[in-house]
């Protein structure tokens, strides 16, 4: 059994955990709850309700970078779902109508599926990197969004429609329970069934699965598929909060912040190994630093500062350089054979070619 | 291109003078396609504009417009041959130019402040490319942070924007070097020299060589005794100064510094880098093609202004064009493939 | 033209011994290069060839030993180090950039300058000189990607002449080539041979190290066997330096081969004619029920590449398969599966296993491939599973939650068996499965294939040590050169025959 330290979520939670106490002890309204109307309030009810729609892109993109590949367009997808929900409600008889809304949302994740359809027929069927192959919709999906709309910031006044990011449930906002509820599920199916150990497998070593039977391109093309349902909700989400539909700034960014969220939950970039609870635990660690920055008086444009130096300082501390120095520091041991462990046994072919 | 090779005389027999066109100028294929777009745009808009597109006031503008995209153009394709991508370089744009029309606001003179945006986009250049070079940080995740970076900079220096009276500054774009109805500005200048240096630098200098070796084959570079990682770094440093060149020019053309400027430019830029024929795996690619993509993208969003269409149109044409050549491109590379 | 043993030598090594964790690759090997002569490096896989031309060029640092070239010791800290030594370096896969000109690839970092930049004039008249003096006649503005791999070779080798290399290292220049380019790259060989150029040249094809070599030098398990002229050296004797024999204690093992196989009913798999074209001409192969197909022949002679069409890990762009009778269509690794067909590759590392996943996980992965990821296989037959193979196979350290890449060569090689084994196969195809691991773990691999084709398995069996495939196997198909060359049976041959049938059949000295 390793020890607790050495749990990959270890530093993650102390991450997360640092940056609650250091709230609650500069700003002790931080951790307090207020309870108005029935209805939870407080700072810290705030983050668990504005963080749900980078938490359901950062789900999605956890899938896809299992699978060593990248999602840069749900920023896009959500601007084009929050689009077509706010279209298809504007152009209701009755936009307070229960159904319509329903109708609304339910076209609007189609939609956006059909664009994760999209982004995993590049890559899975014709082979395109990643990066390059959601580039694509990452450009042309604004514009779609904005060709929707018209162009104009569609705004509604519709009560069911807006009770999806503001509403409560009980006593806490129902965004928050979108959360959980995508947590859960994702998590179910992806360690309930073989789903997860599959992503891994075709993340870690591609070539071994493929010749161990799996069926890689479905595997690829479904995580892609998932990635742009879940923008969609997130698009949602994002349009309801601000009663509007706007294409320029609907998810500006938060592919950026939901591959940092991956990163900081101790998922590697180079796919294979996932962690669902660390994607949530870097989803809330973004939104808390966040918070922290608004409250420290620093305009919210500037924060991106910071995560700049919480990249840089989370892809150096896992960089193969300082890895290896930290283990040579631990035991000394030839540098070289660090890099090229059995290579005896490699074909000369594999040795040459990288 | 040079005069005619020696020491092809030594085949008894030469192959048609397509097949050698071809078997040396195969990777010019994706240039000249973007040439032709660029032509069947002219021709179409004309037609369909029935003769008020081509006129040298438009040509004129085109090149004015989109001077700053030009530049930023430049610094990308560096990269992009590499075989990397910068997504920092709009951030860079908008923290140079707000810092030099802070600067300027202040009072530094401008033989200072210009300096100063240069040597801002430069340094974050800097951080990329040692970040992507001696911490393997996938190029993509580095211009990340830089990204982050110069845009919350950019706030830092300035939440508003800055209006810049410096005449120096304002006589880059509005000075009109005329010849009958055609002109030219010096910001336009400042992009047809950046145009120039870097085809020079590419295709004369061993470090340009260097460039398009790494891009080749970043390993085989290595082994042929080439000095690969300082390429790699100033690669980026390039684009970073050119990040801080067009916050210059895009500075002097709006006549002012704006924190929330060039927010998605470095797609534009990434997109007319690869419509102009510069494949994203690195290795191929002309920067002159480059400056064609530029074009086909500013004609494309003058023939929507002009057409009165949405500029969302603007989006999603240069999206599919993106594709198109991504495509194209998979399928070259996938034919090479083959062939080993 | 044998080099002359009075010419002092370029290259010496001497006691070179290199170690990586937990394998010593080079055991106090000598090496002596002399000017003018082509001298072969020899050695079946994990023979240390690559790790001493590694050594030698200053990719890898040795443990112990000495190197010293042209009389004076030298250490290089990487291959550029090496090059401007004069060392060059040609590999199979051309280190060369396909997106430049071959002018370019010939002179880049050398081209001549003029006014501050480089003058293309003169690099493309320069190096049109250097590619006439070996008789290169190709456009030098054309672009390297648009040759064949061979031209490809001989632009390298081109290159090195440019850096004035004294020693030429040809790491498989030929695997690619077909016989007119092969005899053009031993044209220019035998040019720079003249010019007093020394050239290490690897080769997998005998013929080849036979028509060119002056000088053989033989490793085995990293060590030295021997070096010899060529001419005191025959094929047999080589083949049988190579492979070796092995250690007395598996010797003792259960011979499975004399066992009779019912050959009258449709065998498990047949395949005819399956090939593909530069991998391998059309090969015949059936196996029967409860039989064991040993695959003989060295590396590269097409033994890998028939697996691996058959399994449809590659596409065949000829012949059929059938499958108990019925004809079959493989053209992935799933409907081999469907099929009931499992392979498992030489390439362990690369192929085999799944580094960062669990004992546990890697051996239930084949079987929850074939059910799809809907239905997971219930966590309780999984332990079942990986318990019975942990120790049926004696996996070590008998942790499931071990994680695979952890595990040494052996134990890797049991889990993916075990992986294997796992899906209920009609036919297992075992790619070198006792390569590289230790005598226990094979011994355990041999007993486990024995034991379960007589309970009905029919096996593919692939193994550079032939004791072992004349030991396990009741036919032996041979095969050489990309080709199968013929069918043994197992109980008619003996060790020595069979070498002799690798080395000379159809060469008209010899069986």
């Amino acid at each position: 059994m390793r020890s607790i330290w050495r749990h990959r979520l270890f530093w993650p939670v102390v991450a997360l955990l640092t940056l609650i106490a250091v709230n609650s002890i500069a700003r002790p309204n931080f951790i307090k709850l207020r309870v108005r109307d029935g209805e939870l309030f407080g700072a810290i009810i705030t983050i668990l309700r504005d963080s749900a729609p980078l938490m359901l892109v950062a789900l999605g993109m956890t899938i896809v970078i299992a699978t060593r590949g990248i999602d840069l367009s749900v920023g896009a997808i959500m601007a084009v779902s929050g689009a077509v929900a706010l279209t298809i409600i504007d152009g209701s008889d009755d936009p307070g109508n229960l159904a319509t809304v329903l109708i609304a949302v339910v076209v609007a994740i189609l939609v956006s599926m059909v664009l994760g359809v999209w982004n995993g027929f590049l890559v899975a069927v014709l082979g395109i990197q990643p990066i390059i192959a959601t580039l694509v919709l990452m450009l042309a999906g604004r514009g779609v969004a904005l060709l929707i709309t018209g162009g104009f910031i569609t705004t509604v006044n519709s009560e069911p429609f807006s009770y999806i990011a503001t509403g409560y449930l009980f006593v806490l906002p129902f965004a928050f329970f979108i959360s959980v509820a995508a947590i859960t599920v994702i998590g179910l199916v992806e360690r309930r069934t073989a789903l997860g150990v599959l992503t891994e497998a075709v993340g870690i070593n591609p070539e071994a699965s493929r010749l161990a039977g799996v069926r890689s391109r479905g595997i690829i093309w479904g995580a892609y598929i998932v990635s742009g349902t879940l923008a969609g909700l997130a698009g949602i989400l994002y349009a309801s909060n601000i009663r509007a539909a706007d294409a320029n700034a609907a998810g500006v960014f938060i592919e950026l912040y939901a591959i940092l969220a991956v990163v900081l939950g101790g998922t590697s970039l180079n796919g294979g190994k996932f962690s669902i609870a660390g994607t949530v635990i870097g989803v809330l660690i973004i939104q808390t630093l966040d918070s922290t920055i608004l409250f420290l008086g620093v305009p919210s444009a500037q924060s991106p500062v910071f995560f700049a130096v919480v990249v840089v300082v989370v892809v150096v501390v896992q960089s193969p350089r300082i890895r290896n120095a930290l283990s040579r520091m631990s035991r000394s041991r030839k540098p070289q054979a660090a890099v090229v462990e059995d290579v005896v046994e490699d074909k000369q072919k594999a040795e040459v070619a990288r | 291109m040079t005069a005619m090779a020696t020491g092809t005389g030594t085949r008894a027999a030469g192959p048609s003078f397509l097949q050698t066109f071809v078997s040396r100028h195969g990777s010019m294929m994706p240039t000249f396609a973007a040439v032709a777009i660029l032509l069947v745009l002219f021709v179409g808009a004309e037609i369909f504009l029935r003769g008020d597109f081509i006129t040298p006031r438009n040509i004129s503008a085109l090149l004015l417009d989109n001077a700053y995209l030009l530049v930023l153009a430049v610094g990308m394709t560096f990269v992009i041959l590499t075989g990397g991508i910068d997504l920092s370089v709009g951030s860079v744009m908008a923290f140079s130019g707000i810092l030099g029309a802070r600067l300027l606001a202040e009072g530094t003179p401008a033989f200072v402040a210009v300096p100063a945006m240069l040597l801002g986009g430069a340094a974050i250049g800097l951080m990329i490319g040692i970040l992507v070079q001696y911490f393997n940080v996938q190029p993509f995740i580095a211009s990340l942070a830089g990204l982050f970076l110069g845009r919350g900079l950019a706030y830092v220096v300035s939440l508003s924007s800055i209006k810049v009276e410096e005449p120096g500054i304002l006589w880059l774009q509005s000075t009109r070097i005329r010849l009958g109805d055609w002109y030219i500005t010096p910001t336009g200048l400042i992009a047809l020299g950046a145009v120039a240096i870097a085809a020079f630098v590419l295709h004369l200098t061993r470090f340009g060589r260097t460039i398009y070796a790494i891009g080749g084959s970043e390993q085989s570079a290595r082994l042929m005794g080439l000095r690969t990682a300082r390429a790699k770094v100033m690669a980026y440093v390039i684009s970073g100064l050119c990040g801080g060149l067009a916050g210059l020019v895009l500075t002097a053309y709006s006549g002012a510094g704006y924190p929330r400027n060039g927010i998605g430019t470095e797609l534009d830029a990434i997109a007319a880098v690869v419509i102009g024929g510069t494949i994203l795996t690195g290795g191929r690619g002309y920067v002159i093609g480059s400056m064609i993509g530029v074009f086909v993208y500013g004609t494309i969003k003058t023939i929507i202004s002009f057409m009165g269409a949405e500029q969302s149109w603007m989006q999603i044409i240069v999206g599919a064009l993106l594709l198109l050549f991504i495509v194209v491109q998979r399928a070259i590379v996938a034919r090479s493939e083959g062939r080993r | 033209m044998p080099a002359d043993n009075e010419v002092p030598p370029i290259v010496e090594m001497r006691g070179i011994t290199i170690r990586f964790p937990g394998v010593l690759a080079l055991d106090d090997v000598d090496f002596t290069l002399r000017p003018g002569e082509v001298h072969s490096l020899m050695g079946e896989n994990g023979a240390g060839k690559s790790t001493l031309i590694k050594a030698l060029t200053g990719v890898y640092a040795i443990d112990s030993g000495t190197i010293r070239v042209a009389g004076e010791q030298r250490t290089f800290h990487s291959a550029s180090d090496a090059q401007e030594a004069g060392i060059s370096t040609v590999y199979q896969e051309v280190n060369l950039c396909g997106n430049l000109t071959v002018a370019e690839n010939v002179m880049l970092g050398h081209e001549p300058r003029k006014g501050g930049g480089i003058d293309w004039r003169a690099t493309q008249r320069e190096a049109a000189r250097h590619m006439e003096s070996l008789g290169l006649a190709i456009d030098p503005r054309s672009m390297l990607a648009s040759h064949s791999i061979a031209i490809q070779q001989l632009v390298a080798i081109i290159r090195a002449m440019v850096l004035e290399a004294k020693v030429l290292i040809l790491d498989e220049p030929t695997s690619s080539l077909d016989r007119g380019e092969v005899e053009q790259l031993f044209d220019v060989i035998r040019d720079l041979r003249s010019q007093g150029v020394a050239i290490l040249f690897v080769s997998h094809f005998l013929d080849q190290v036979y028509e060119i070599s002056d000088r053989i030098t033989v490793l085995r398990n990293g060590a030295l066997v021997g070096e010899h002229p060529v001419e005191e050296l025959p094929r047999d004797a080589l083949v049988t330096k190579m492979i070796g024999r092995e250690l007395e204690d598996l010797a003792t093992l259960e011979k499975s081969s004399h066992r009779a196989i019912d050959r009258t009913g449709a065998p498990v798999v047949r395949a005819e004619g399956l090939g593909r074209r530069g991998v391998l001409e059309p090969a015949d192969l059936d196996v029967y029920e409860g039989e064991v197909v040993g695959i003989a022949g060295l590396l590269g002679s097409g033994r890998t590449e028939l697996v691996r069409l058959l399994y449809g890990a590659d596409r065949p762009d000829a012949g059929r398969l059938e499958v108990r009778g019925a004809p079959a269509k493989v053209h992935s690794p799933r409907h081999a599966i469907d099929h009931r067909i499992a392979f498992s590759s030489e390439n362990r590392r690369e192929e085999g296993v799944v580094a960062d996943l669990t004992v546990a996980e890697n051996i239930v992965l084949g079987m929850q491939a074939r059910q799809g990821w809907m239905r997971k296989v219930p966590r309780k037959d999984q332990d079942a599973v990986v318990a019975e193979y942990i120790e049926a196979l004696g996996v070590r350290p008998a942790n499931p939650h071990a994680l695979v890449g952890n595990l040494s060569g052996g134990n890797q090689q049991k889990v993916l068996l075990a992986r294997w084994l796992a899906t209920a196969p009609e036919l297992l195809i075992l790619d070198e499965p006792t390569r590289g691991i230790d005598v226990g773990a094979k011994a355990d691999i041999q007993k486990k294939v024995s034991e379960l084709s007589s309970q009905g398995l029919s096996v593919i069996f692939i193994s550079s040590e032939l004791e072992e495939v004349l030991r396990l196997a009741q036919r032996v198909a041979v095969m050489r050169d990309r080709r199968k060359i013929g069918e043994l049976d197992s109980t008619q041959v003996d060790l020595d025959g069979l070498i002799d049938y690798i080395a000379n059949a159809g060469e008209g000295s010899a069986a």
